[in-house]
């Protein structure tokens, strides 16, 4: 039953990701183009989520089990420490220069475009570097 | 500031957001889970990661959603502004970032901030403005793509 609630939370993920406009780079650029044409969309997409997903979330945050009895694993961290604060500035050059997040990568990686398949290798290769210096970091 | 009106989309971005948010409220409710891509692919990247049957069931149904769409409308339009440099060059700094950064998009942007975390402000509010910046600078300062 598990297995089947996280393959339908993907599906419909991957639907919000398309009928929203994220998973076209160029709206998504768009939307980051404050001094150009700038498309607010995307603003909505959050605003959409984030007023679904906070009444759920705010129950999970109040629960040890899902309610399917698994362990409610919600981040623990508080501190606001450099790494979360320059991986992210990071993360947004990133998402400056393509218009691609990880969510949509996944979601545009089987419409046959080169592109899509490109900045996912790239990706993966950024995180597999992440995982080998925090490897050696750990030694 | 210049509203692009006619590329703006309210109600498909909203309805398409709902859903965003649907599935993340299901992923946590059901599965006890944050909806993060960057963090379930992260995990699945490293060996002996726990839940690893859900996680690649949640994006392997993220894969497969532009499939089962295709079956029943045409594609919304999927458009690219860069060269192999330039999306090489974002990919990698959208991996090694959101690691760091301990999420992206939708565990920051999304899921953190539904569930109220400081953490996951600051990290919307940092990828939020350099993305603003990095746009700016080469769209109107360096005037093209890398």
């Amino acid at each position: 039953m598990n297995k089947l609630t996280a393959f339908i939370a993907g599906l419909l993920f991957g639907f919000g990701l398309l009928l929203a406009g994220m998973a076209n780079p160029s709206k998504v650029l768009a939307f980051l183009d404050l001094a150009g044409a700038w498309d607010p969309s995307l603003a909505l997409v959050m605003v959409g989520a984030i007023g679904i997903a906070i009444g759920p979330l705010t129950w999970a945050r109040q629960q040890s089990r899902s309610l399917l009895g698994r362990p409610m694993q919600l981040p623990t961290k508080r501190e606001l420490d450099p790494r979360l604060i320059g991986g992210s500035l990071l993360f947004g050059i990133g998402w400056g220069i393509a218009g691609i997040c990880p969510g949509p990568a996944v979601a545009i990686l089987l419409t046959g475009r080169w592109q899509a398949i490109v900045f996912m290798l790239a990706m993966l290769a950024g995180m597999l570097l992440f995982t080998a210096m925090e490897t050696r970091r750990n030694h | 500031m210049n509203v692009d009106w006619l590329n703006f989309t309210p109600w498909s971005s909203l309805a398409g957001g709902a859903l965003i948010g649907l599935a993340a409220s299901l992923f946590v409710v059901a599965n006890g889970r944050i909806a993060g891509i960057s963090g379930l692919i992260g995990s699945l990247l490293q060996r002996g990661s726990e839940g690893a049957g859900e996680k690649s069931l949640f994006l392997l149904g993220l894969l497969i959603a532009p499939l089962l769409w295709g079956l029943f409308a045409a594609l919304p339009q999927i458009e690219f502004q860069s060269g192999g440099v330039g999306l090489i060059a974002a990919g990698v700094l959208v991996g090694i970032g959101t690691r760091y950064g301990s999420g992206c998009t939708s565990g920051h942007g999304v899921c953190g901030i539904s569930r109220l975390s400081p953490r996951s402000m600051v990290a919307t509010a940092c990828f939020m403005f350099s993305g603003f910046i990095t746009v700016f600078v080469l769209r109107h300062l360096l005037g093209g793509w890398i």
